[in-house]
């Protein structure tokens, strides 16, 4: 039974529907569906700020200006979007990898309660002018993101609990990763908030280290371990070395950990710190080669399946921008180009590249990869369709706007031009950056009614697509 | 003991969680405490007062510091914001309250221009309250937000309130412009931006510090003008009806003599009609932030563009006038 349809491929429906524990998939689908909310309304913020440059007198009320909606926007997007999106897919990888079931679905129930409440109340607090202190991702005030702490802390004590009573012998590789994006994130947060020393200059010491491992040791270590979980499960075959991710995994941990100070190249900071990060930078090319090499190798000779499948286009785009804009990372740190690029809209291009090329990719395709499997119910594919080819096609139009109009604000200011000139220069390209969101942003509304329509039944009959495949399996 | 990492849960995640925090301490807060027990707050400063500190907070809850950076680095182009930021520039930094960290003032983009040292490159309190109340009326392609909810607008001002001179373009339908005391603050907090010299009473000689390099073609006026008088005076020298007067035509920068225009560049302007019209604004002098040089050739570019064409000078007639002193040669009425 195939419809026609002249514009689009048939994908494969799903193969399998995971006979899974009704209580676990309720609690992967909450942590997903509060992700896709935030996600919304996180980029609907986002969508409006981009905006604002095109037209800076559009809001005028205090808590729709810029200045205290632009860590909305960050805020929303990584503490709530991904991270949650990231933990729900995690919640299911850790207790099948370990063939256990999970040590407390209660703990992680409250988890989501601590994380939710954490991220609205910081967006409360940032729209009424409450900030932190301005620095990166550490816009949330102390009781704000000890709250969002406390969740993860129970999480890694939930993971942990669950590793230590697995029935497999050995520990598989994406647990490494996840467990140990929960740890790194928790010391992170406490190195971020401790008071002692960061008076002065000290706290931009700690402001570069917390806002690159913010990235570094939650997001990239989170998103790679689900990666060697679902990559492998949705080719239907083994990850291609598994020593290479054991090598990604430990120069991930040191070289990452080196390289926060980066961000205040040309800065007072001291200059041998400046070097060390610049130096890691480079060697942060290991794991990113490591990593990519293994899941592209693993992709090798399954172009086809890929490109049957609506779940694995995801994977590959990730794998690739994690590749592309990792290397660019490293590039940006050298002081020649730092001098060109810094303080300008590249590193706008840059962070928006990493996070959501890679990170956000790798969630979605996570997302499509498991939802259907275990609730029975398959997304419409035109959405799925779309909701791909626009989060792409968006996020290169804002990538490549904002590459090219950073690169000739950093030119314009070698120059000695006088400053507005570097202003008025952006104009184009934040036209481009706001067409290219408008672009993600659509996507984001198609994948949450994706995500509406792959909700868990009641636990009766599977969905009308699952019986089909069934009956033609049969 | 069998490095199995594999399979032995406490090993791995013990390495995991105890080596990041031994990593954390060699790259993070080893570094911060150094970094602070080695610097202290430079001789020439002061603590911010009590306003200046409320008008920080102001600045963070704003979100000012994601589009203006606090950090000159030693490279030509950051050469207009002042001399290279040293850490002892950020040593008084404390937290500022029981709720909220160090400000991180350094900041990571440039969407507009650093403010280390905007004290000193726009010192004129109406400018500021001007470009807060609405960006557009003083630098046409800004994209700044503007912030009227730190104002309000009255019908009769009490004594002694800050009524700011928004052009009628952008001024409300009735009543007056009025700094809220969060404006205020903020604007104390912005004109307390000024680096202190490195040296006590060592002020590095203008002259010296921005002379053209050897065989260069000396400053070009267009770009001093851009840097330091077009959020006034305007690019099309026409200034700003009612707050900043025009450049175009105006007796003293036309004039054959260029005493009086040189001398209003160097020391500055206040509370004098300028063609029988005030001005709430204050001309801030500049013989301390620009050289000779850099006077003479954005005169020149004064004398020279939007219809007027005075004689030009050279660095040396700046340099006889800045000799003359303050006192000496200010010919307006």
């Amino acid at each position: 039974m195939t419809t026609q349809r002249p514009l689009t491929v048939q994908k494969t429906r799903i193969d399998e529907l995971i006979d899974a524990d009704h209580s676990l998939t309720r609690l992967v689908y909450a942590y997903i569906a509060c992700a896709a909310i935030w996600l919304v309304f996180g980029t609907l913020v986002g969508e409006y700020l981009g905006l604002k440059f095109v037209w800076p007198d559009f809001g005028v009320e205090p808590w729709l200006s810029f200045g205290r909606l632009r860590p909305v926007h960050t805020n929303v997007v990584l503490w709530g979007w991904a991270s949650l999106g990231m933990i729900g897919l995690a919640l299911w990888v850790v207790p099948r990898t370990c063939q256990r079931a999970l040590h407390s679905t209660r703990l992680a129930w409250i988890s989501l309660l601590l994380l939710n409440a954490a991220v609205l109340a910081g967006v409360i607090c940032l729209a009424s002018g409450v900030n932190n202190g301005g620095g990166e991702y550490r816009e949330f005030i102390w009781p704000v993101m000890g709250t969002f702490a406390l969740g993860i802390i129970l999480l890694a004590y939930n993971v942990y609990r669950t590793i230590a009573a697995r029935a497999t012998e050995e520990i598989y590789i994406s647990n490494w990763y996840i467990l140990g994006a929960l740890l790194w994130t928790i010391v992170l947060v406490v190195v971020g908030y401790l008071p002692w020393y960061q008076n002065g200059l000290g706290d931009t010491v700690i402001q570069g280290y917390y806002m690159h491992m913010g990235v570094g040791m939650w997001f990239t270590p989170m998103v790679l371990g689900l990666t060697y979980y679902f990559l492998p499960k949705l080719l239907n075959k083994p990850i291609y070395s598994y020593s290479l991710g054991v090598l990604a995994f430990w120069t991930q941990m040191v070289f990452y950990s080196m390289i926060g100070a980066h961000h205040f190249v040309f800065s007072p900071i001291p200059w041998w710190l400046q070097t060390v990060a610049i130096v890691f930078s480079v060697g942060m090319l290991v794991p990113v080669v490591a990593g990519t090499g293994n899941f592209l190798l693993t992709m090798r000779g399954s172009w086809s399946t890929i490109a049957r499948s609506y779940s694995l286009p995801f994977i590959l785009g990730g794998v690739l921008f994690y590749f592309f804009a990792s290397t660019q990372g490293t590039f940006e740190a050298f002081r020649s180009l730092n001098r060109v690029w810094h303080f300008t809209n590249f590193t706008v291009a840059h962070a928006h590249l990493t996070v959501y090329g890679f990170v956000v990719f790798l969630i979605w395709g996570g997302v499509y990869g498991l939802l259907p499997r275990i609730t029975g119910r398959e997304p419409p594919q035109l959405a799925v369709g779309a909701h791909f080819w626009l989060a792409l096609v968006g996020v290169l139009v804002y990538g490549f706007a904002l590459m090219i109009g950073g690169t000739l604000q950093g030119q314009s200011w070698i120059a000695q031009a006088p400053f507005i000139d570097s202003v008025t220069l952006m104009a184009p390209y934040w036209t481009g950056r706001a067409v290219g969101g408008t672009l993600m942003f659509l996507s984001h509304l198609i994948f949450a009614y994706n995500v509406w329509k792959m909700r868990p039944g009641e636990a009766t009959a599977p969905s009308p697509a699952v019986a089909a495949f069934q009956a033609e399996a049969a | 003991m069998r490095l199995d990492f594999h399979k032995n849960h406490r090993l791995l995640f013990g390495v995991i969680f105890f080596g990041f925090i031994g990593l954390s301490l060699i790259i993070a807060i080893g570094p911060a405490i150094w970094v602070n027990d080695n610097n202290t707050p430079l001789p020439t400063s002061q603590p911010l007062t009590a306003q200046e500190q409320a008008g920080l907070g102001v600045y963070v809850g704003e979100g000012c510091l994601y589009c203006h950076t606090q950090q000159v680095r030693p490279l030509p182009e950051d050469s207009p914001y002042g001399r290279p930021s040293v850490p002892g520039d950020y040593a008084r930094l404390r937290w500022l309250d029981v709720w909220r960290e160090p400000p991180m003032i350094l900041g990571t983009e440039r969407t507009g221009p650093d403010l280390s040292n905007v004290a000193n490159r726009q010192p004129s309190a109406t400018w500021q309250y001007l470009h807060l109340y609405q960006p557009r009326s003083v630098v046409p392609g800004s994209v700044m937000p503007s912030f009227p909810w730190l104002f309000t607008v009255e019908a009769n001002p009490a004594p002694g309130a800050v009524i700011v001179p928004v052009p009628a373009q952008y001024a409300p339908a009735a009543g007056k412009v009025v700094a809220t005391p969060r404006a205020q603050a903020l604007v104390a907090y912005l004109l307390s931006l000024k680096q202190p010299p490195l040296t006590a009473g060592g002020a590095t000689a203008p002259a010296a510090a921005a002379a053209p390099a050897a065989g260069g073609a000396g400053p070009d006026g267009a770009a001093v003008y851009g840097n330091y008088c077009v959020s006034c005076h305007q690019n099309n020298g026409e200034g700003l009806k009612g707050a900043f007067p025009p450049l175009k035509g105006d007796p003293v920068v036309t004039a054959q003599d260029p005493t009086t225009h040189i001398h209003t560049v160097l020391f500055g302007l206040q509370g004098k009609k300028i063609n029988g019209a005030e001005y709430a604004a204050v001309m801030p002098p500049w013989s301390a932030t620009l050289s000779d040089a850099q006077i003479a050739a954005v005169v020149n570019h004064e004398r020279t563009s939007w219809g007027n064409s005075a004689p030009t000078v050279t660095a040396a007639d700046v340099a006889a006038v800045r000799k003359q002193g303050a006192d000496a040669g200010d010919d307006h009425e």
